[in-house]
């Protein structure tokens, strides 16, 4: 790119199941009081522009970008709002950042899922309100059907989606930040209950409460932190067709889309080969396995093989989602990006404790932004 | 000036009016979502209701800028650092603006107006305000600048919540 | 500054109490009137951006997804920004930076707005924009808080209410030249003075309707647009700044953040003195008071002298300060974010000579647009010029 933007600070709470104790404001204040501090910054007096991403009905605040601004220190400054994941408001302060007219951004997300009584009463209402919601379905019907598709073409079996469970939930145990770390047996898959066939209880991402914030700064700024900077060498997003009459069951398209896009920018002809590790979507078991060939980081016909090997495991050739993704870490909502941006630069940075892989130089993080949308982003980091 | 050209001659959009749902001369869906939620209130407004629940107005102050605002928060806004003090307030303030209203929140329209009103808190930094509601009050009577005081409910019917004041009445 | 940015083309659908159309078939509409309007085709369109305000009018929870077919957004970026009411505006400015940044050479920026899904009254669906803990309980209408903030202006410089209602009257007057304007008889300044009180000081005449509708611009980077069109309309400032949430610790006399967001974009544009260096203006008028409270903010009159001008008629479309000639929310109609960009194309049509019966009279090269929203909180402005 142009303008080279790095990340220079970060900043989380814990990601944990509740969170009664403070407001979403007193949470997100945590999380960017942290990145403030990492990236030695003061956010009245440095910070240029501020995204945030939120959507109102999961907060139960209609125009919620109103409840934004002071717990971030952006008072009377540049803010707006990204009705999007938390990769989508990365990609909104590049962009900014690469006009020149702005230095240091901050990007805010975050999940006050325990404050959702009928979380999916609210989920559904993201259903074509003429076409699918008058069937009453639950939105998980979506991942049902898409799963089945998926084990019909690709030949894989609920077995391996298994060995993803298995692997980022014991990834967690790791990732202090982690609130779903679990050591699950076959004895639990057995018994583990359906929820739209083949999808079951134990294939699904569970909610956690937590907030990410994220400065981004480009070079001139960079190289007066003192910080270790990681860079955006790539970020790309994707829309896909959001109807389920006319979607490709096949394949996420848009996640390709929007990896060809941050790999177009980032020089990457060969990802398998250019990427060191991946924190990728997991909001469902097979859906990490489905982003893996979306990526382009592992082929269709070696995947069973892949899977069986481990070599998507802490010592294979490609770790994958090494924080515990969204399986292990908590589903985060808007801030899921985030979260797994947040512990790829812990990586890149070799600040990721007894998560660290071996000097790891460059990453792939993705995110999809959960049923029933078509909506993907991508972003490649290096040191 | 001579128009040059007109621009939008003819704009696609179709109105609809009240009878055509009448008679049924369009098909609608309906929806009533379940959407439900238990907001958590956190330390700052969390220990504001506990006050109010006590009868009284708990503000907070920073010592960097010197404010003392209400309604409370952990952090200073302006100088991005936490609060310093819990502080209580006087239960008695001046109106800042207010407003007669002839609508409820779902349009009915009403005899009687509600006054909502910010009210500028005794012991807040001036200008610091929280929005609430006039009563005991002829509507005509109301003005910006006057003096008005909490009209608690009976402590026994307090449950730790902004409605334990049932309004603010002049004084 | 990056690379320079232009508007080359606009396209609206008309603004109506209750659209038969779904919301995807407005933005439809829209998006490929502005793209007719300059003669372009979807694949030559490098991504989209959406803009539309709270996601419960239509009921429809991730609304910009829900949208996205419609906007002309399959298989391309798209992303969908949001600073409620100030989102129409805005999402000019987040158009402006997908081009500007050197990533995108052309931009479709779409905003939607479908109100009268929400039964019985849209009106109730703004309960749930207020504080949930502090302030819901209370039951507030939204109309509480223009009416505070419109007695708190008045108040604050002595103002009397005709003189604020001469904005209506202008307004709505003009409209009724806009070929998607939502009002369709003239209105005097008695109408408006003797129109039902919903919130004094507020009148139902005070008020823009509610409105289903939307508004789409193409925006291209130099090159490109200059094999659009030979009347490319540049994007010369943009500027945004929201104020704190702690709305009731704030004076509501004066919009700060507008004068933030004016600073900003002027800055950008090379404007020292908008009272003579601004030919136009299209401020968010969803009450009349609005635009006066924002042509202060824009500074474009000292604090408390804005409704001197309506008296003065210099805001008429023949006056010295064009402001609304659209006829603004007031008289076109109140789409949220649709509105906003609706005043965008304004001054697109308006500098390139093209508004028809609206045109002012006065030769304009630079304009101003500018929207507002949240809790009386967020400016967004963009300074076009030609």
């Amino acid at each position: 790119m142009a303008n080279r933007v790095a990340i220079v600070g970060i900043g989380a709470t814990q990601f944990r199941s509740i969170s009664p104790d403070v407001s979403y404001r007193e949470l997100v204040y945590e999380a960017a009081v942290k990145a403030y501090r990492d990236a030695g910054i003061d956010p009245r007096r440095d910070v240029d522009t501020f995204v945030t991403c939120s959507e109102d009905y999961n907060e139960g605040t209609s125009i919620f970008d109103e409840y934004v601004p002071d717990q971030l220190g952006a008072a009377l400054k540049q803010v707006h709002t990204i009705a999007g994941d938390g990769l989508h408001g990365v990609a909104a302060a590049v962009l900014q950042i690469m006009t020149g007219q702005f230095r240091v951004a901050v990007v805010e997300a975050h999940s006050k899922a325990s404050n959702m009584l009928t979380p999916d009463g609210i989920a559904v209402c993201a259903q074509d309100p003429v076409f699918n919601r008058p069937l009453g379905f639950n939105n998980l019907f979506i991942a049902g059907l898409e799963m089945n598709r998926f084990l019909h073409t690709s030949g894989l079996t609920k077995l391996h989606c298994w060995q993803v469970v298995q692997k980022n939930r014991a990834h967690a145990f790791d990732n202090p930040l982690a609130g779903r770390a679990a050591l699950v047996e076959e004895y639990d898959f057995a018994n583990a209950r359906p929820l739209a066939a083949p999808l079951d209880e134990l294939d699904v991402a569970q909610p956690v409460d937590g907030a990410v914030v994220v400065v981004l700064a480009d070079e001139s700024v960079v190289r007066r932190l003192k910080g270790k900077p990681v860079w955006v060498e790539g970020i790309g997003w994707g829309n896909g067709a959001v109807s389920l009459e006319s979607r490709d069951w096949d394949r996420p398209e848009y996640v390709t889309r929007a990896a060809v896009m941050a790999y177009r920018q980032a020089g990457i002809d060969s990802p398998a080969d250019q990427i060191d590790f991946a924190e990728i979507d997991d909001t469902f078991s097979y859906k990490e396995l489905q982003h893996l060939v979306a990526l382009g980081l592992v082929s269709a016909a070696e995947l069973s093989h892949w899977i069986e090997a481990g070599r998507t495991g802490t010592q294979g050739v490609l770790p994958v989602n090494r924080s515990g993704g969204a399986l292990g870490m908590g589903y985060l909502y808007e801030a899921n990006g985030l979260a797994r941006l947040y512990c790829a630069v812990q990586q890149l940075r070799g600040e990721a404790g007894r998560m660290q892989l071996s000097a790891p130089r460059r990453a792939v993080v993705q995110s999809w932004r959960g049923l029933p949308t078509t909506s993907a982003a991508v972003a490649v980091l290096s040191v | 000036m001579k128009p040059k050209k007109e621009t939008l001659p003819l704009l696609p959009g179709t109105g609809l009016k009240d009878e055509d749902f009448k008679k049924g001369r369009v098909l609608t869906t309906r929806w009533d979502a379940d959407a439900r939620y238990g907001w958590d209130a956190g330390v700052a407004v969390g220990r504001y209701l506990a006050g109010l629940k006590e009868g009284v107005i708990l503000g907070v102050r920073c010592h960097k800028c010197g404010r003392t605002m209400v309604p409370p928060r952990i952090f200073c806004e302006w100088c991005f650092r936490n609060i310093d003090e819990w502080v209580e307030l006087k239960d008695t303030g001046t109106v800042n603006t207010f407003s007669l209203c002839y609508v409820t929140w779902d349009v009915r329209r009403i005899k009687e107006p509600q006054i909502p009103a910010v009210i500028e808190i005794d012991g807040a930094s001036p200008g610091m305000g929280i929005m609430h509601l006039l009563g005991e009050v002829d509507p005509k009577q109301v003005k910006v600048g006057m003096r008005v005081k909490a009209v608690w409910k009976p402590a026994a019917e307090r449950e730790g919540a902004i409605t334990d004041i049932r309004y603010f009445k002049p004084i | 500054m990056g690379r320079r940015v232009a508007i080359v083309g606009a396209g609206m659908t008309r603004f109506v109490r209750r659209a038969q159309e779904t919301g995807k078939e407005l933005a439809f509409y829209a998006a490929s009137e502005a793209l007719h309007y300059c003669g372009m085709k979807l694949n030559q369109i490098d991504g989209v951006v959406l803009g539309s305000a709270p996601d419960t009018f239509d009921g429809v929870h991730m609304k910009g997804e829900y949208l996205s077919d419609g906007a002309g957004a399959w298989g391309k970026p798209y992303m969908r920004c949001y600073v409620g009411g100030g989102t129409g505006v805005f999402s000019v400015i987040h158009g402006w930076y997908h081009v500007a940044s050197g990533a995108f050479d052309t931009c479709l920026v779409v905003c939607e707005e479908k109100m009268s899904s929400f039964q019985p009254h849209p009106q109730a669906a703004f309960l749930t924009i207020f504080d949930h803990t502090t302030e819901r309980p209370l039951k507030p209408n939204l109309l509480w808080i223009f009416a505070l903030e419109m007695n708190r202006y008045m108040n604050t410089y002595g103002l009397r209410k005709e003189d604020i209602a001469r904005v209506a009257v202008k307004n709505k007057n003009n409209a009724l030249d806009h070929p998607a304007a939502q009002i369709a008889a003239p209105v005097t300044l008695d109408d408006i003075l003797k129109s039902e009180v919903l919130a004094w000081p507020v009148q139902r005449l005070d008020v823009s309707p509610v409105s289903d509708g939307a508004v789409a611009v193409v925006l291209a980077e130099e090159s490109v647009a200059r094999r659009i069109t030979d009347k490319p309309v540049w994007i010369e400032g943009v500027g945004w700044a929201l104020d704190t949430a702690y709305w009731t610790n704030r004076d509501l006399c004066y919009p700060r953040y507008v004068e933030e967001a004016a600073r900003m974009a002027y800055r950008m544009a090379g404007v020292t003195d908008p009272r003579h260096q601004i030919h136009v203006a299209e401020p968010y008028d969803p009450f009349d008071y609005k635009e006066l409270h924002h042509l202060e903010g824009l500074m474009l009159c000292g604090r408390g002298e804005a409704p001197q001008l309506t008296v003065d008629g210099v805001t008429r479309r023949d006056g010295e300060l064009p402001v609304c000639p659209s006829g603004g929310l007031l008289g076109v109609g109140n789409p949220i974010a649709a509105a906003g960009l609706m005043k965008v194309a304004e001054l697109f049509y308006q500098l390139r000579g093209e508004a028809g019966k609206r045109q002012i009279a006065r030769k304009a090269k630079r304009g101003v647009a500018q929207a507002w929203g949240d809790l009386m909180q967020v400016g967004t402005v963009v300074v076009l010029g030609v």
